[in-house]
């Protein structure tokens, strides 16, 4: 090597400086360190005492990792910066868009009347429950001056095919204001799929439109979440699903569950059914502690360590499952680890900071009332219209998602300022839900150690990190759902 | 194949660079040179004859190379250079997709594994050479690369070199091998952007995840720093990055963590290279530093793959036999070898994969891989 130079002519000698970090002692012998991109590490003990008082040997392996991953630096170079605030921006892109996702409430009757539904009405009154057209219409103009170019629109209900001519008027008016604006958009109909029928399908196919339905778990557990008359939801469920399919296409169909009291000992049977059923997705959703949900907790409610325990037993089947080579993600995991193992936001609007509610998401409610949630919204159903940013008929734009409202949500859940999460290492992998704290603490803000929010992702996050870190086959698995496209 | 070859000049003065013909062609001959197997009996008109002809040829009318072998593959539209010393050049075949313009010799960096090592010397004036080239390089060609020496050393003439490519062959997907360094200057990236180029790839190696330890493969202090945030200017302004790593003892210690450092970083790139050691070059004088056999890092490699797929990067393995990598990642694996340099061992005979597999480099016959030809 003689006209070349050796390794240790490179070498920094000037020591080195840290920058901004938070920690954790994550297990007895270990700190996660944490910086404000989601960028973590796992340092034992000794060698973070080392790492904090400026004694890491730059000739360590240790050394390197933490410098790779800026939580130091050593020399006048900038890349480390530039590269932080890349990162950053790229994390906080979901910004840019402003509300994007658009959902509107086509309807709030059903004809299934399940115990932890928030807010629908098991009514024939039209003129009561059901969107006007010119709601949608005034809906949609305020659609069209969100500055975002990919716009998406989720209808829903109540069940919003009992409306299906606001479905029609909503797409077909949608697509032409977005041909004449240069934007992109997409349509998501959420629908039990009990009463879909020919028509319906060949006009969800002309129009591309994604359907997501619920889906509880074998017939036994589903039927008894989802009444309605007949007692035969999932059988419905089921042939819509496959109707769908036929006509759309395999992936133009998602399902969610909802967990009751009821799930918590079937979480294999519910994976088993969606595996049965040729899913690739499991949502294990808890239940929404709003609504009728509040009402009948006793029966269908349980505590966050109740659903803890059901979360991870399941997990862990799921893992297995995909460990012996069947692909099916659990989609929270896979939010949370995309947040943990990526520079990129997800889109899932409620777990970010500031938060979603009134930035990323808006909802506009079967009467022409706006909200900033949906929560926002069932919390109105129960006499309580604090998160309500105006109406369509009377309120423009700048009113409504430049309001009071939308202010004091975003003012509440920056998480970087909040009491509790501004310190918390898993802070950039997590988000805050104002609509919840107000629901369930009466305050915004909230106070994060009595928080059921907090104790679930808190518990959830901690638990992914240390499984992605120990177990290589759950890393394979965890990766691949990180990976999906 | 051997891209030159060298015959004996009568009545030269100047390099001339032209297109190939084998049979005569009439009208406007300016821009032809003919390959002509036979004694030629027209060379009116001609830019320059060249022939394997083993005797000086009657040819008052243009220049001309005899006793020139081993060039039989060219025909009609390949682009050749003839030398006043008699040396043949070719410099593009219709037929291949590894078409290449070597910019400059000369580079900003040392890499430790250079296959090309840089010459200090003024060779800018090639310029208009490769101008020429592209002028006669048939408009359908669906690849060409920009290699060096560090092309961007020509600094505002490499945009014009961009430019000319754009304008005359706007079909033709450039990728231009860099160091990426120069492109810390964010007006640099800017005007690059400028030249609207409608397929460009700027193939960009990242070697390590630390700086000093890129610099040290490198031989150059702040190359990290600039290349790093070269990358991040390029992005920055739309313009596609590919990262490329080439794969020896030096950047296989920390394989893995650069992947997840790319992950983190570059999650824009458009492709990430993972490349087998070239045995040219500056690897022989560093071979005890660089030498590893693929077979040591296989794990590793899976793992690298492994991370970044999962962050939506693709990614193609480039100069590494089937044999040698792990089940997991043959679909990754690419027929990568130049056409021109790429050969199979005795051993190969009868394995299964042969004709998947990406061989060897021609010149590998004294540094490989073990390989375990499977059968």
């Amino acid at each position: 090597m003689s006209s070349f130079q050796l390794r240790d002519a490179f070498l920094p000698h000037d020591g080195y400086r840290l920058l901004p970090f938070r920690f954790l002692q994550i297990d007895g012998g270990r700190k996660l360190l944490v910086n404000d991109t989601g960028e973590s590490h796992f340092l034992a003990n000794a060698d973070f005492a080392d790492f904090v008082e400026g004694r890491l040997d730059v000739y360590r392996d240790t050394y390197l990792d933490l410098k790779a991953k800026h939580f130091l630096f050593d020399s006048g170079s900038l890349a480390p910066f530039e590269l932080l605030v890349a990162k950053y921006r790229t994390m906080k892109s979901f910004l840019s868009g402003f509300a994007r996702l658009h959902i509107f409430v086509a309807t709030l009757r059903c004809e299934h009347s399940c115990h932890y539904c928030q807010v629908s009405r098991v009514s024939s009154d039209r003129s009561r429950y059901d969107m006007s057209a010119e709601s949608a219409s005034r809906a949609l103009d305020l659609v069209f001056q969100c500055p975002a170019t990919g716009l998406k629109i989720e209808i829903q209900g109540g069940e919003p095919l009992l409306n299906f001519p606001r479905i029609r008027q909503i797409v077909t008016e949608a697509e032409e204001r977005a041909r004449g604006a240069g934007k992109d958009i997409e349509f998501v109909v959420t629908t039990n799929l009990a009463c879909i029928d020919d028509e319906m399908l060949a006009f969800f196919e002309e129009h591309g439109v994604f359907i997501s339905t619920s889906l509880d778990g074998p017939a036994d557990l589903h039927n008894a979440n989802r009444p309605r008359p007949g007692g035969d939801s999932h059988a419905r469920t089921i042939d819509g699903i496959r109707r769908v399919r036929e006509r759309l296409g395999n992936d133009r169909v998602a399902a969610l569950m909802t967990t009751t009291r009821r799930s918590l000992s079937r979480g294999r049977d519910v994976v088993d059914e969606y595996l049965a059923r040729g899913f690739s997705s499991i949502f294990l959703r808890p239940l929404s502690p709003f609504g009728f949900a509040a009402k009948t907790s006793q029966t269908t409610g349980y505590t966050v360590d109740e659903f803890l325990e059901f979360y991870f037993e399941t997990l862990d089947y799921i893992v297995k499952v995909n460990a012996s080579g069947t692909y099916l993600a659990e989609t929270y995991a896979q939010i949370l680890l995309r947040r943990i193992f990526t520079s990129f936001p997800t889109g899932y609007v409620d777990l970010q900071s500031p938060a979603g509610a009134g930035i990323g998401a808006v909802v506009f409610n079967y009467d022409g009332d706006v909200y900033a949630s949906d929560e926002s919204r069932m919390l109105a159903e129960m006499g309580d219209h604090s998160f309500r940013l105006g109406n369509v008929h009377t309120d423009r734009y700048g009113d409504i998602f430049g309001g009071p409202v939308v202010r004091r949500i975003v003012e509440s859940s920056v998480i970087e300022s909040i009491p509790g999460c501004c310190d918390c290492a898993f802070q950039p992998f997590c988000g805050s839900d104002p609509v919840f704290n107000y629901a369930t603490q009466g305050d915004l803000v909230g106070h994060q150690p009595g928080s059921e929010f907090h104790r679930k992702n808190f518990a959830i996050i901690k638990h992914l990190l240390l499984q992605y870190d120990e177990d290589a086959a759950a890393r394979r698995v965890f990766r691949s759902w990180i990976g999906d496209r | 194949m051997r891209l030159h070859a060298r015959g004996l000049p009568q009545g030269f003065a100047e390099t001339r660079i032209g297109q190939v013909v084998t049979t005569p062609v009439s009208g406007d001959r300016s821009d032809f040179i003919l390959y002509s197997r036979s004694e030629p009996s027209d060379c009116r008109g001609y830019l320059a004859v060249i022939t394997p002809v083993p005797q000086p040829v009657v040819c008052a009318a243009a220049p001309v190379v005899w006793g020139v072998h081993g060039l039989d593959y060219l025909v009609d539209g390949d682009v050749i250079a003839v030398d006043p010393t008699g040396f043949v050049r070719t410099l593009y075949r219709r037929s291949s997709r590894h078409n290449f313009i070597l910019a400059t010799e000369q580079c900003n960096s040392y890499c430790l594994m250079c296959s090309q090592p840089p010459r200090q010397m003024d060779d800018f004036s090639r310029l208009a050479d490769h101008f020429r080239v592209i002028d006669l390089i048939d408009p359908a060609t669906e690849d060409l690369g920009i290699t060096g020496g560090e092309p961007t050393l020509y600094g505002d003439r490499f945009l014009e070199l961009i430019a000319h490519c754009k304008q005359r062959l706007p079909n033709t997907a450039l990728h231009v091998l860099t160091n990426g360094r120069l492109f810390f200057y964010r007006r640099f990236a800017e005007r690059l952007s400028q030249v609207a180029h409608p397929d460009l790839i700027l193939g960009i190696p990242l070697y390590s995840d630390v700086d000093f330890e890129h610099d040290f493969i490198v031989q150059a202090r702040g190359a990290f720093e600039q290349t790093v945030i070269g990358m991040l200017n390029l992005d920055l302004h739309d313009v596609s990055v590919e990262i490329r790593i080439v794969l020896h003892r030096q950047t296989v210690r920390r394989l893995t963590k650069l992947a997840a450092m790319i992950a983190r970083n570059f999650p824009f790139a458009f492709h990430v290279a993972l490349m087998g050691l070239e045995p040219f070059g500056f690897v022989h004088r560093n071979v005890d530093v660089l030498w590893m056999d693929a077979a040591e890092y296989r794990d590793e490699l899976s793992e690298t793959v492994s991370i970044l797929s999962a962050a939506g990067l693709p990614v193609s393995i480039y100069n590494h036999q089937l044999c040698t990598l792990n089940v997991d990642l043959w679909p990754f694996a690419r027929k990568s070898i130049s056409d021109w340099k790429n050969v199979y061992l005795d051993e190969c005979e009868g394995c299964t994969v042969r004709d998947d597999c990406g061989g060897f480099f021609q010149s590998a016959t004294r540094l490989h891989n073990k390989i375990a030809p499977i059968t």
